[in-house]
Order: C-alpha cells, then structure tokens, then sequence
C-alpha cells in the first residue's frame, strides 16, 4: 500500500492484516515511520503465507499494489510482478516540489499503469466526500481492493466490525461497500 | 494460544515487561521510540520515563541496576554515540540486576542522518550483544538478554534493525515474573570506577567474555538448521529472513542470536560440516572479519556489500546474479520529499531567515531540518542533537577570526532538543562571547519522533503532569539579558524579533513558541485561507513559503482546502492582499 503520509495506508494494512489472521495466515506487515511521514511518499507493505520469512519485499516481487494517491503507484510499479494487479485512487496530491513550482505533476499515470498491469481504478476521495467524509477514503480503497484480491472465503465486512471504532463503523461500512461496488 | 501482532518495538516492551523489569529511562528517536510508548502501559508494575537524552537514560537505568531491579534504556543508534561515556564504564564495572540497552539501528536512512552500525559498540565497549530477528524473538531474547546480563555480570546491546523494530509479525505472551528485591549493600570496589579499581576491572572483563563466548555454544539464542552439506549460510538479525527467502531449501543456517562475542567453536564446527560458507549480514561485515580472522573462510561482503538495507530481492541479485523481472511504465513519478506540514510553526521562522543571504544557519535534528529544503532553504548545517547551537559557536567564531563581519550567525535547537543538549552550547556561547543568536524553536513537544513529552512540555511519559521547565528561565540564568519570545507565525513580529536580537548590545537569544498543530491535548485555532482570483495577481511569491497546501492553478495561486489550516503565514507574503482566512 503506497500514498502519502497521513493518508491513512497504515490503518488500512491493519484491517486486511486482522482478515489475513483470521483466516489463519502467517503474516507480517512492514512500514516505515519518522521523517516520511512528514508529507513524504510512504509504503506499508503486508506478506502473507503458510510461513513468511522477510516482511519486506523489493523490486518486482508484489502480487498487487493499492496506491492512495495515483503518482504514488507509478513511483511504486516497479515493485509489482510483471502481469500484477494495481488497485488506484484516482486521486492527485501534488508533492512541495509541485506546489512550489520546482517541477511538473506528471501526466498520464493512470494510462500507463492500466497498459502495463491489471488495474481497478476509482475515484475513492470523492466516492468518501459522497458518503459524507473524506477521511473514510482508505477504507473505500480497501473495500476495492478486497475485490481485487478474490479472497471471498474472508469476511471482510465482520473485520471491519472487529477494529473500527464503533462510532465510525456505520460510515466505514457504507465506504467498504462502495468501495466493492466501484471496483466492479 | 492468541497470537498478537506486534511490531519489534511492541514486543521488546512486552518482554521487558514480562522479564520483570522496573526501572526503565528513555530518550525518543526512531526507530526506537515506540518501545516506550508501549511500556508506558505496565505503569502499574514498573516505572518508565523520557529521559532529557540518551546519557543520561542509560545512567539513570544503569544506576536502578547497581540498585538491584532489572532496568532498560533504549534509544536510536545515534542516540548510542551520546551514551557511549557511561556504558563503556559500566562493562567495566559489570551490572548489579539486569542491564539491557536497546540500540534501533537505521540501515537505509529513514529517518537518521547516517547508517552507523552499531554491533561494533559491542566490540568496543566489550559487552553481550544480542540481536532479534522478528518480533516473537524480540520477546524472547528479552528475558535471555537479563538472564546473560546477570549470569555473565555484563550490560546486554539489544540491536534492532528499523525492520525488525517496526515490522510487524505475530507473537505469543507469556506472563511476567516479579524478580525477588535484593536488599541494597554498598559496593565501593565494584561500582567506583577508580584507576585502581579499573586496572583490575579490565582482565576482570576479558575473562568475563570468554565465558560468554563458551557459553554461547549452546546458548538457545544461537541455532543450527541443518539441511544439507553444500551450502551453509551464517547469519543474524533480518538478514535471516531475507537469507531465508532467498537460499534453496537444502541450505543449512547457523542462526546466531548472541552475536558478540561471537560462538567461533560453534561456527567453526558449522563450517566443518558445509562445503561453502557465506556470512549474510547487513550493513559493516561485523561477523564476516571476524570470521576470517579466525581462519574460517567464508564468503559475503564481496558480494553483498555495506550501503543501505537489504530485502530479499536485492540479496538474490548480490548473491546469485538473479535480477527481478520488473515493469518500466513509462511515466516518471516525481520525488515527494517530506515538509514542514501546512500550520507548521517553523514555517514562519525559516521563511524570515531565507530573506537574507548574509544568515548563517546552523540547524539541528528535527522536524525543523525540513527547513533546509527548498523553498526555503534556510539552513547552512544539521550535524546531531544539539549542534545546531555549538557549531554556530564555531561559524561566528571562524568568521570573527576572518574578519566576514557581515555574516550573521544564528543556531537552531528545538525544544526538546535544547533539554537533549542545547543547554550545554547556550553555556557555550554566552560565556565565550560568541557573536551570535541562538535560537529556540519551542513547538512545546518532540515531533518528528512522534510527540513524545520532555522537560519544557509540562507532561511525563506515564501521562502524569509535572512542573515544565521554562526555557527562557534557563537562558536568563545563563545571561541572556535580552530573550526575545515571538510566536513565528506572526511574520512581522519575527522579523523584528530577529532585527532587535541582532541590534543588542548584550547577550541575546530568541524563543519562536508556538505549539506544534498535532498536539491532541490542544485547542488549535484553525481556519481556512482563500485566494481572491480577481485580486491575485500570480506573482508566485505565497510559494516563497513552502507550504504544502499552496500551489499554483491556471497562473493564480491557489489553496488546497483539504490541507490548509488558516494559519495565514501565505496571506502575510502576499504583496496584494490577494488571500484571507476564513473563520471555521
């Protein structure tokens, strides 16, 4: 799971990890805090199996990237294997250097992944403001990425019951489902 | 058995935890800093805290040693350079309980200013060095750590790496164990490190290594897997699980976990038994020199080489010569470096400094360092905790001494970091008569950590209110007769702050106060900042301040409304009165 600190890729990680769990898979979740976190590119990066050694993969190993922001998947495409499924917010943040006039947000990132991989791609940031609140957009992904994943003997939505807040869950819950929907 | 997931961090406290620990001192710097946050939860059974820095967590948790209870500090690998005085005395004079010192190292930079590997700290400061490779084992090796400590009479360098410390993996609890109180008794000969006493201290210490070197042997920290006779792999840390991942599965594994002083009977008797032998560890060849030194040859540097982190990719191509199959899309994603976030109060600060090219910053460690990126670019050095105000000592005194009397010199610390060791430069520069201003940018916590509690912040890390410290009583103490305390986001107040500092005739100093906008426990005043695009007349200079919210949209500026606060430091640069904040 790749976007920009303060998205919320980490929670999300947590919730498909809970599912992974229950499902009885090994797993283990990497991610990276401190200084890019500050509005820097970050990864969260979940392995799961029988039996998981690393919990960190490089270049070319992931089954599928779900990207929060769109220029985040192509920073990050390297890492998926050839013939890997994306699952794309298509969703701009320009980075400082953008805002500051320093450099270009680059065209065409959406195009370029759907040519090379097998992509869901959905507008999850209005998709959230529709549903009344920007800040469930990570779990509108998740719920498109649980589509993209085909892991249908999870109960994903029960999860979601088991580690959001229960003043949220409602909301979330709306947001999952609209997440699937939009991944069709 | 419940299975938790757990970060390395997670684990280390719940193992300190379920060891019997009780005296526990800390500075935050990551990757460490979440082992406290965590201990911070068994406040009923044991005392932790946020020490000023990382020396004195390790005197205060070697003293609780020499106490009697068994005691961790922890810290950042740089951290360990700050703390390096005490603990090289402390192997000398061995431990009273358990001692366990956690050293996160950061191969790859995350988020630290160098990659030191500190397993040679082990070695140079002669002390058992025990290494995690996933978060159950962080658990485990905990409670071997005290038991080595206290059989072998040694402090114990727990080393983590940044991806055993925040990966997360799943782990098993056991129960804590109180250990028995020993009732306290004066040991001059032990404890007062006299020449005298260390003279005999020292073969004291040799013979205590090569104890620790037997015993590791068939310490349950260290572990043949054997699997087959051609191929061995000698490793630690998680360079075992990439190893893992990477190696055919007839490769046999030493798997060593009390990795200094180094088993070398026992490698010595692996390496018998393979015909070829590669050591796989990240970063320095800390086991391979060692391991050739001995006589035993081995493979594993050459190949794999010391810059950065490992994964299991990379150690494939390094070994094997097997690059990943991988996709070029075509489109460049351009870099996203972090910044000081919209609202950030050093935001005002560094944009008056970037006004004048005759400034000469000297930074420091934290969120604050963003403030050498461009736009604003305001910032000459960042070199470690508490430089930024020795080390513009040293600029205005190489300029005094050069005659380039028209730079002015300014050193930066932040609030925490002031308590860490900006105290000792403050001293510094008032009585050496340095022709400078040192700077506080007190955001009232430590950020880029992660909003941990220090002296100036009013809060400790159990969540109990203490009396803060005031930075300008400190200062004032020292001499500072003139302290200019300015809230930074009020661009004209800081320019004049910055002009009446430099203008004084007698010790001056400069305190931009003005909480950090991610402190939960404050009420912020926040808003929203527009642009009038008919007023606007796309001058570009509202980019001048870098922040992240404020771009540039068909020639006229334009403010995200998802991350802007209204904290209008934009609007004050803007020759036109183009934008205004609107109330929330």
């Amino acid at each position: 799971m790749v976007g920009v600190g303060g998205q919320g890729a980490i929670l999300t990680a947590k919730v498909l990890v809970a599912g992974l769990m229950q499902a009885g898979y090994d797993v283990k979740m990497s991610e990276v805090h401190g200084m890019s976190q500050r509005g820097g590119s970050v990864s969260t990066q979940v392995h799961w199996g029988d039996k998981v050694y690393s919990p960190v993969i490089g270049p070319g190993a992931a089954d599928i990237v779900v990207a929060f922001e769109k220029m985040e998947a192509v920073r990050y495409a390297n890492f998926l294997k050839p013939g890997g499924v994306a699952v794309i917010n298509d969703y701009e943040m320009p980075s400082s250097t953008v805002a500051a006039g320093l450099c270009q947000y680059p065209q065409g990132c959406l195009e370029a992944m759907q040519s090379h991989f097998k992509c869901y791609t959905l507008n999850a940031a209005q998709i959230a403001l529709d549903l009344g609140s920007a800040k469930c957009m990570n779990i509108v992904l998740f719920g498109a990425m649980t589509r993209a994943l085909h892991m249908d003997d999870i109960d994903w939505e029960s999860v979601i019951r088991d580690t959001v807040p229960p003043k949220f869950l409602e909301l979330n819950l709306k947001a999952f489902r609209a997440g699937r929907d939009a991944a069709q | 058995m419940e299975r938790h997931l757990l970060s390395g961090n997670e684990a280390i406290a719940r193992g300190a935890y379920e060891a019997g620990a009780k005296v526990c001192s800390a500075y935050p710097g990551t990757p460490s800093t979440e082992v406290f946050e965590n201990l911070a939860q068994y406040r009923d059974d044991l005392y932790c805290e946020w020490a000023p820095n990382e020396k004195v967590a390790t005197e205060v948790a070697y003293g609780a040693s020499i106490g009697g209870v068994r005691s961790l500090c922890a810290m950042k690998h740089v951290g360990v350079n700050v703390a390096a005085d005490p603990i090289f005395t402390a192997t000398y004079n061995g431990v009273g309980k358990g001692f366990v010192i956690v050293s996160a190292d950061d191969p790859g930079m995350h988020s630290s200013q160098n990659e030191q590997d500190n397993r040679y700290y082990a070695k140079f400061a002669k002390m058992a060095m025990v290494e995690p490779s996933d978060s159950q084992e962080c658990l485990d090796f905990m409670k071997e750590a005290y038991r080595i400590s206290e059989e072998f009479d040694l402090p114990v360098l727990f080393r983590t790496t940044t991806r055993v410390a925040h990966s997360k993996s799943l782990v098993t609890f056991g129960e804590r164990e109180e250990q028995p109180v020993i009732p306290y008794q004066r040991r001059t000969e032990k404890f007062v490190s006299s020449p005298a006493a260390a003279y005999l201290h020292h073969p004291e210490l040799e013979e205590k290594l090569r104890r620790l070197e037997a015993y590791g042997r068939t310490c349950p920290l260290n572990r043949m897997e054997m699997k087959g006779s051609k191929v061995g792999v000698i490793t630690a840390s998680i360079a075992y699980q990439y190893a893992k991942d990477v190696f055919p599965e007839d490769t046999s594994f030493l798997k060593l976990g009390l990795t200094y002083p180094l088993p070398m009977d026992l490698i010595r008797e692996f390496a018998s038994q393979v015909e070829k032998l590669y050591v796989v560890e990240e970063l320095e060849p800390f086991m391979e020199e060692q391991i050739r030194s001995a006589g035993i040859p081995c493979q594993g540097k050459e190949l794999i080489g010391n810059l950065y982190e490992l994964n299991p990719q990379l150690l494939r191509e390094r070994l094997f010569g097997i690059k990943p199959e991988t996709v070029d899309v075509g489109v460049e994603a351009v870099s996203r470096p972090p910044a000081l976030c919209p609202g950030c109060p050093h935001r005002g600060f560094f944009y008056t400094m970037s006004k004048n090219k005759n400034f000469v910053i000297a930074g420091d460690i934290g969120c604050y360092t963003l403030g050498s990126a461009a736009p604003l670019n305001a910032m000459d050095s960042c070199v470690c905790m508490g430089g930024g105000f020795s080390v513009a000592m040293g600029l205005a005194k190489a300029f005094e001494a050069t005659g380039q009397t028209e730079k002015k010199v300014f050193g930066v610390v932040g609030d925490s970091t002031f308590f860490h060791s900006g105290m000792t430069g403050a001293a510094e520069i008032v009585y050496n008569k340095g022709h400078m201003i040192p700077v506080v940018l007190d955001n009232s916590i430590t950020g880029m950590t992660g909003h941990q509690d220090n002296p100036g912040s009013g809060y400790t890390l159990q969540g109990d209110v203490a009396e803060a410290i005031r930075i300008e009583d400190v200062l004032r103490s020292y001499g500072y007769e003139n302290i200019f305390i300015v809230d930074p986001q009020d661009l004209t107040a800081m320019q004049k702050a910055v002009d009446d500092a430099l203008a004084s005739t007698v010790p001056a100093a400069i305190i931009a106060r003005r909480p950090c906008l991610l402190i939960k426990r404050i009420h912020h005043d926040t808003g929203l900042c527009v642009v009038d695009k008919d007023k606007c007349i796309g001058c570009k200079k509202c980019l001048k301040v870098g922040c992240p919210a404020v771009m540039i949209q068909d020639g006229k500026s334009h403010i995200d409304p998802t991350q802007c606060v209204g904290c209008t430091v934009c609007a004050q640069v803007c020759p036109v009165g183009a934008i205004t904040r609107k109330e929330n």
